[in-house]
């Protein structure tokens, strides 16, 4: 068995799941302000449902966006310093140049440039100078620095820089937390540099959340590993949950989607996630979210970590409804989490699209005599908008005339009819209002690469091998299976104007998680 | 950026706020190259942050005896958003080449105006307190140093002088532009594929025969009309009113092919047809630019006139690199200037130079001629 378990905003969902993935209880519980509390019920909702041994467990996976949240309102960030090494180079733009004031004040963030970095091909711009970290190190113990982050120019090609200063840096400062520039993002300085500030900023809270959800776990008798998803659908284990919460940030979406593709069997299609006030539409390739090739903007910074492709439009259940014949709007504007006062079935005065869907017949929620009045008319005309909205945002996201088929999950894929022009028949699997916290619990291990190799000619084949070979290799010792572990992407993108065929390439492997036998494997039902 | 022209004949200023409409407009007449003007705006902000704003001379404004020194950056634009570029390089290239040739310098100029190198001058220009000419070598981007229209009009590229981060300088004297690119190619290389060069230095007198007018404020004003049709909905179509161009093609890219040769990044994206091209498709030909538009097996834009992608959507200038399957792109065509159209501008940058064999193909305003009329 394993548990899945989801917390989002509101709710807190939780599955458990068979070791052959069928669903054997869900439930959903309200989220608490310390995460622990929310998690606490979820388990013993799922035990109050259906009895299990806590000992049969094998693994708890857990999706939050705890982390996220905690960046976007700017607390609980610890006292960080970036620290890049490029010098002479880099200098005029200096780390979180390009920030938010708000957010800068936030991390109490310092900036440090030293010497180090290397060129495109490997050779360094400048050795490193231990002194000039020490220097350093100095300065930032007397400023109360907690936590550093650690960017060389180039170090997805060569890491040696970021690893050397680390040992430095840990050495002068043994209770301050590093985060390493490679270890998080692509190339791109200033982006990779955000996203390791970032993380930095969140190792504290990170440390106090992964030691709460164990503390949960364990107090309800589960003696099993647990895991984080993370932002492409794979696990993170506790311990580098701590180190990269940046790898949670869009967990949220990913597990949505994941989820879906599960619950309906199908692996390669868009899926609409439909909530109270947006729509989220992603697209599902082999089971995994499409990611944003572009940079991110997380709460007003720019980074470059990997991201699901998502598009939002302002339909879901709390949207308003308003005019009159073919000048019917619905959305974007929404009554939000006061649905429940506001709603006409729920004895308010707002006119929303959940009203629309109970006149319809579509949904069975509130007093549907309230909505009996509805001129028929505003009725069809409100869920042709709606349908032709959530259509052409499907067509938007897909990649090609081939046709995409469309998964429906969340608690508002009631108000999407069972056909949608362009795109065919809708799939509404069963369990899909707790399809987050299923898609938590069956994620996998992955490994990746992404770094410039020269492709001699001829020797393009070879080259993709070894790449294919290294991802494969990294997926398995972060814990896959290696006899599940599949090559799922392979981008190559040469880059202009560099000599020796200097090609990027990127690899995704992934493999199932490879668990633990269980100490007792029978479920008391 | 308020015009303050009027009835005479003062230049405009650029202030810390206008760099974000240059660098999004810039994007616009990179023609799918030239580089991400992120850095440049970035780099050109901190300069301007510093020594406060840029004053804009219009190319008219010029005396003869003016001393003009383009300044640009020259190297792989994936080296610039990770080694990223200093401030004070931009001001090296240039004492580089006033102490070389002995002269002081009373403009700055920009060589490209599509891309970053559309920012790189008011670096220099904000550090060394200089007027910037509105106006530029090309009017557009290109990939190699010897095309602009200053080689056209006899201008040497060199002396030019080369810098990197790490304090290395040189200057280059080569007996034609072609050979400039390829010794300051070599050297940019050495330097970590990303260098600052100052070349095609000019007198006033040659920098009004040989420059582009206007292409900075021209940036400006498409970076402004980019946001101002982000509410009224037809951002490429008014970039193409604001060209004096017109929109080629609405659709969605079903295909990208890449593949390297000869150092730059070549490729063609297939597009399928939404809307009211529902039906055709467009293929786009690129190298680091967009330099062939082919619509249903007929070429109807080339180089050297401008081919742009913008995302439909927001109207932001997709870059070549970027394109990939599914975007949502609106493909428009743009004149350049008319002299990269007469036999040496072609001789230079026409469709042939760049290894396709076609006859230059005309962006005309208006809707396109049916296949029919145009094959009569």
């Amino acid at each position: 068995m394993r548990i899945g378990i989801d917390v989002g905003g509101t709710n807190t969902d939780a599955v458990l799941l068979d070791d052959d993935g069928s669903v054997l209880a869900a439930v959903k519980c309200s989220t608490s302000a310390d995460v622990s509390g929310g998690i606490v019920a979820a388990l013993s909702g799922l035990q109050h449902r259906r009895a299990f041994d806590p000992a049969g467990v094998r693994a708890v996976m857990i999706g939050t966006t705890h982390f996220v949240n905690a960046l976007v309102e700017a607390r609980r960030l610890a006292p960080t310093a970036a620290l890049r090494l490029g010098l002479p180079a880099t200098a005029s733009l200096p780390p979180m140049v390009d920030w938010p004031e708000r957010l800068v004040q936030a991390v109490s963030g310092r900036a440090y440039l030293a010497h180090g970095g290397h060129e495109f091909d490997g050779r360094t711009i400048s050795e490193l100078d231990e002194d000039e970290l020490r220097r350093h190190a100095a300065d930032m113990a007397a400023h109360g620095v907690r936590s550093v982050a650690i960017t060389s120019v180039f170090s997805p090609v060569n890491t040696e820089f970021e690893l050397r200063a680390a040992q430095v840096l840990a050495a002068e400062l043994p209770h301050v937390a590093i985060s390493l520039s490679h270890e998080i993002g692509r190339i791109g300085l200033l982006e990779r540099e955000n996203a390791t500030v970032v993380n930095a900023a969140l190792r504290e809270l990170a440390g106090g959340i992964v030691d709460g959800l164990r503390t949960s776990v364990a107090g309800a008798g589960i003696d099993a590993p647990i895991y984080l998803s993370s932002n492409d659908g794979t696990l993170l284990d506790v311990e580098h949950a701590r180190r990269y919460p940046v790898s949670t940030f869009a967990s949220g979406p990913t597990n949505s989607m994941r989820g879906a593709a599960v619950l309906s069997g199908v692996h390669t299609c868009a899926v609409v996630d439909v909530g109270g006030t947006t729509s989220d539409v992603g697209v599902l390739q082999r089971g995994f979210p499409r990611e944003a090739t572009t940079e991110v903007s997380v709460a007003g910074i720019r980074t470059n970590f990997r991201m699901p492709d998502v598009l939002s439009i302002g339909i879901g259940g709390g949207s308003l409804v308003r005019g009159q014949g073919a000048e019917v709007r619905v959305g974007p504007e929404s009554v939000g989490f006061r649905l429940v006062d506001e709603a006409l079935v729920f004895g308010g005065s707002t006119l929303t699209a959940t009203d629309i869907a109970v006149a319809s017949g579509r949904a069975d929620i509130g007093d549907a005599s309230r909505v009996a009045d509805l001129d028929p008319a505003l009725v069809r005309t409100a869920l042709e908008r709606i349908a032709s909205d959530v259509a052409d945002a499907v067509d938007r996201m897909r990649t090609s005339a081939q046709p995409l088929p469309v998964v429906a999950v969340g608690g508002g894929s009631v108000l999407l009819p069972d056909h949608l022009t362009g795109a065919g028949e809708v799939l509404r699997p069963e369990n899909f209002a707790v399809a987050n916290a299923i898609g938590a619990a069956i994620a996998q291990v992955g490994g990746e690469v992404d770094r410039v190799f020269s492709i001699e000619p001829g020797k393009r084949t070879e080259v993709l091998d070894t790449a294919r070979a290294e991802a494969a290799e990294r997926a398995v010792a972060a814990g896959a299976d290696p006899r599940t572990v599949e090559v799922l992407e392979v981008d190559e993108v040469p880059l202009p104007y560099l000599p020796g065929g200097a090609t990027r390439i990127r690899v995704k492997a992934v493999g199932d998680l490879q668990l633990a036998p269980a100490r007792r494997e029978a479920v008391h039902a | 950026m308020p015009d303050t022209r009027g009835g005479t004949r003062t230049g405009t200023r650029v202030e810390l706020d206008d760099l974000a409409d240059i660098g999004r407009g810039a994007a616009v007449l990179g023609t799918g190259g030239g580089g991400d003007p992120h850095i440049g705006g970035l780099l050109a902000g901190a300069a301007v942050r510093a020594h406060g704003p840029v004053d804009l001379t219009p190319l008219a404004d010029l005396p003869d005896d003016a001393v003009v020194l383009p300044v640009a950056m020259m190297g792989a634009p994936t080296v610039m958003v990770e080694k990223l570029p200093s401030t004070d390089q931009v001001g090296r290239a240039i004492r580089v080449l006033t102490d070389h040739l002995g002269l002081e310098v009373t403009h700055l100029a920009c060589i490209e105006a599509g891309g970053v190198n559309s920012l790189i001058p008011f670096v220099g220009a904000a550090e060394l307190g200089l007027p910037l000419l509105d106006a530029d070598g090309m009017g557009r981007a290109f990939p190699e140093l010897q095309m602009v229209l200053p080689t056209v009009y006899g201008i040497r590229g060199t002396p030019m002088s080369i810098v990197d981060e790490k304090g290395n300088s040189g200057v280059l004297d080569t007996v034609d532009n072609r050979w400039a690119e390829r010794f300051a190619r070599s050297v940019t290389i050495d330097m970590g594929c990303s260098a600052m060069i100052s070349d095609y230095w000019m007198t006033g007198a040659q920098a009004r025969q040989a420059l582009v007018p206007g292409t900075l404020s021209l940036a400006a004003r498409i970076g402004r009309t980019l946001t101002a049709a982000r509410t009224s909905g037809d951002p490429a179509g008014a970039v193409a009113d604001l060209l004096g161009g017109t929109v080629l093609f609405t659709g969605k890219i079903t295909d990208v092919a890449r593949r390297t040769t000869t150092g730059f990044a070549r490729g063609e994206a297939r597009l399928d047809g939404t809307g009211p091209d529902a039906g055709s498709e467009l293929l786009l030909e690129f190298q680091n630019e967009f330099l062939v538009a082919v619509r249903d097996g007929r070429t109807v834009s080339t180089v050297p006139d401008l081919i742009c992608a913008l995302d439909t959507q927001t109207g932001e200038a997709v870059r070549t690199e970027g394109m990939r399957y599914g975007h949502r792109v609106t493909v428009l065509a743009a004149p350049c200037d008319e002299r990269w159209h007469s036999p040496a501008g072609l001789a230079l940058a026409g469709p042939r130079v760049f290894g396709y064999e076609s006859d230059p193909v005309r962006a005309t305003p208006g809707p396109l001629p049916t296949p029919t009329e145009a094959n009569r």
